[in-house]
């Protein structure tokens, strides 16, 4: 058959899978992203079915999905939200920081992966999935509860965080020698403070720019900025997601909003396929020998997320079922611990079950986290010795 | 904080005070403390507290859908309810709100003024005024009162202009003395 004819047929069935696997997550009230991830596995080398030739599309189209993500995480907090939630809440953003990248740390020095490794897994199990968080909270009725804002404030720490990160985990990755990663570092950390300021007093015209009252044309101007800034960024050896997600910060108001509407429909496809992507490349094979170590590194990690919303929500003076919510709602880790892994996998300087562990993790997170901040409430009562009061009645007054 | 009469039914927030140490800003509307909260990514949230001890706002999405909450009772850190409502839903509810507050507060403003009430007459079926323009009723001139305002479902039509025409179950308000209030109603229920 002609390759082109079998590459269609082959991304048929891939989209048409995952539309499904879509469907069903919605159906149970999951993020879709471990179901792709599942599919991804299914579908690759040692898996149920072989499907080679959509590789070379799949691979751009994963590139074009990290970029997105990282757009629309920046379009997701205004410059003025990064600034407030960095002045508010840094203590609380440092002490989530030490003890959520200290196992990952652990576990790859246990695991004999060195220092690469080590930086690479303490991203993975730091950052919380602030795509699956928000949406708990929302379906959980939780946006008036008092410490909502506090369990936003460390997930727009984290956002600015991933900026810091994601350029010193490239340079790292390419190898480059330590004052070159010095400079590429300083180099990105300077764009950053720029763009940062710069988007407080100047995002009005990055958006002026791109913003068209028509769509079509709306949509092109993003996706062309987009593409081009992260190129630009790759070739000045920043990581292109950083410069995706830099303009995205600069984008501001009502643009911002508008931007994540045209693009949602885009992000999801290509978000898709970059999950697939991950999972085609990490043999099936290769997640027994591991499991254990993902279930150990799952418990330490819940645990730590649950301590460091436990003490910022005490610090806001929340009760103690506040101060488990806001905790036990940040355990959810998801597609930003998938693009790490991908960023390192795809630089090939850490071994092949680093890709095999992640993906169990972040299986096990995405699963786990909303269960976790569903049934925290009744867990804790039961702690207290109190009867769960069940549902309240309508009216007390 | 001194309140300002002449601030008119629909008044702006008077002040603003940065709450130290904490993520919310308060505002103070009319004596009450208006609790705003941003949710980075989502919206805003507008609290008050109520004298029970309960909070109750609401949450404004990015997208301009609201959500009504409700904090609970045993645990006033989480919510009883939250109810989504949409543009319409939301503006009913405010006028809903908002008319028993304008009633409330024009009879606060003309405590002051001895022998001046307000009143609320409502239009009932098959009085003369029904479909006519209220400048019909001749209302100053013969009872030397004056109506402020017409309540018509959820909306409020306030200090309505002469050529507003009446319609059956509108409430309608109105400022005067005893005796002018009764005389206008009189007017007002007057059959043809």
């Amino acid at each position: 058959m002609d390759p082109t004819t079998l590459s269609l047929i082959q991304l048929g069935i891939v989209f048409f899978a995952l539309g499904f696997l879509g469907r069903l997550a919605g159906r149970i009230g999951m993020s879709p992203v471990p179901l792709y991830l599942l599919g991804g596995l299914a579908f690759g080398h040692g898996g149920l079915i072989d499907f080679g030739s959509i590789n070379d599309f799949a691979h751009i189209a994963s590139e074009i999905g990290v970029i997105l993500l990282l757009l629309m995480l920046g379009l997701e907090y205004t410059a003025r939200e990064l600034v407030t939630g960095l002045r508010q809440s840094w203590m609380a953003g440092l002490l989530d920081l030490v003890l959520n990248m200290a196992p990952g740390v652990a576990i790859a020095f246990l695991l004999g992966w060195g220092p690469v490794g080590a930086l690479v897994m303490a991203g993975i199990t730091y950052s919380s999935s602030s795509g699956i968080i928000a949406k708990v909270l929302g379906d959980l009725g939780r946006l008036g509860n008092r410490e909502t804002p506090v369990v936003l404030a460390i997930l727009v720490i984290e956002d600015l965080a991933m900026a810091a990160y994601l350029p010193i985990l490239t340079a790292v990755l390419s190898g480059v020698s330590f004052l070159g990663g010095l400079t590429a570092v300083g180099i990105s950390l300077a764009v950053i403070t720029a763009v940062l300021l710069g988007a407080l007093r100047y995002g009005h015209i990055v958006s002026n720019v791109l913003d068209s009252p028509d769509r079509e044309s709306f949509l092109l101007k993003l996706l062309g900025s987009a593409l081009l800034v992260a190129g630009l960024a790759s070739a000045l050896q920043v990581s292109a997601a950083v410069g995706a997600f830099l303009l995205g910060i600069a984008i501001s108001g009502g643009t911002a909003t508008n931007a994540t509407r045209v693009l949602e429909p885009l992000r999801d496809l290509f978000a898709a396929m970059f999950f697939v992507l991950f999972g085609l490349n990490t043999d099936p094979r290769s997640i027994p020998p591991v499991l254990g170590f993902a279930l150990i590194l799952a418990v330490v990690t819940s645990a730590t997320k649950v301590a460091t919303g436990w003490w910022a929500a005490r610090r806001q003076g929340i009760a103690i079922l506040g101060q488990a919510r806001a905790g036990a709602a940040l355990i959810a880790r998801g597609e930003f611990s998938i693009v790490i892994a991908g960023l390192a996998v795809a630089s090939g300087a850490v071994p092949k079950e680093l890709a095999a562990l992640a993906t169990t993790y972040v299986l096990i997170m995405a699963v786990f986290g909303p269960i976790a901040a569903r049934y925290v409430e009744p867990f804790v009562r039961l702690f207290q010795g109190k009867k769960s009061p069940g549902k309240e009645p309508e009216v007390i007054l | 904080m001194p309140q300002d009469p002449s601030a008119g039914l629909y008044c702006v927030p008077q002040a603003l005070e940065h709450n130290v140490n904490s993520l919310l800003m308060t505002t103070k509307v009319r004596g009450m403390n208006i609790e705003e909260t941003p949710l980075p990514g989502i919206g805003v949230r507008r609290e008050v507290r109520l004298a029970t001890g309960r909070r109750i706002g609401v949450v404004t999405h990015r997208d301009g859908h609201t959500e009504l909450i409700l904090s609970r009772m045993d645990d006033p850190d989480a919510c009883a309810a939250s109810i989504p409502l949409s543009a319409e839903e939301a503006a009913a509810l405010g006028s809903l709100l908002g008319s028993a507050q304008l009633i409330a507060q024009l009879s606060a403003e003309q405590k002051d003024v001895a022998g001046v009430t307000t009143h609320q007459i409502l239009l009932r079926p098959g009085s003369t005024y029904a479909g006519r323009p209220l400048g019909d009723t001749q209302m100053r001139t013969l009872t030397g009162t004056s109506i402020v305002a017409l309540l018509r479902g959820e909306q409020v039509i306030g200090s309505p202009r002469p050529d507003q025409v009446l319609e059956v179950g509108d409430m309608v308000v109105i400022v005067g003395t005893e005796a002018g209030l009764a005389k206008a109603a009189q007017i007002l229920q007057s059959r043809s």
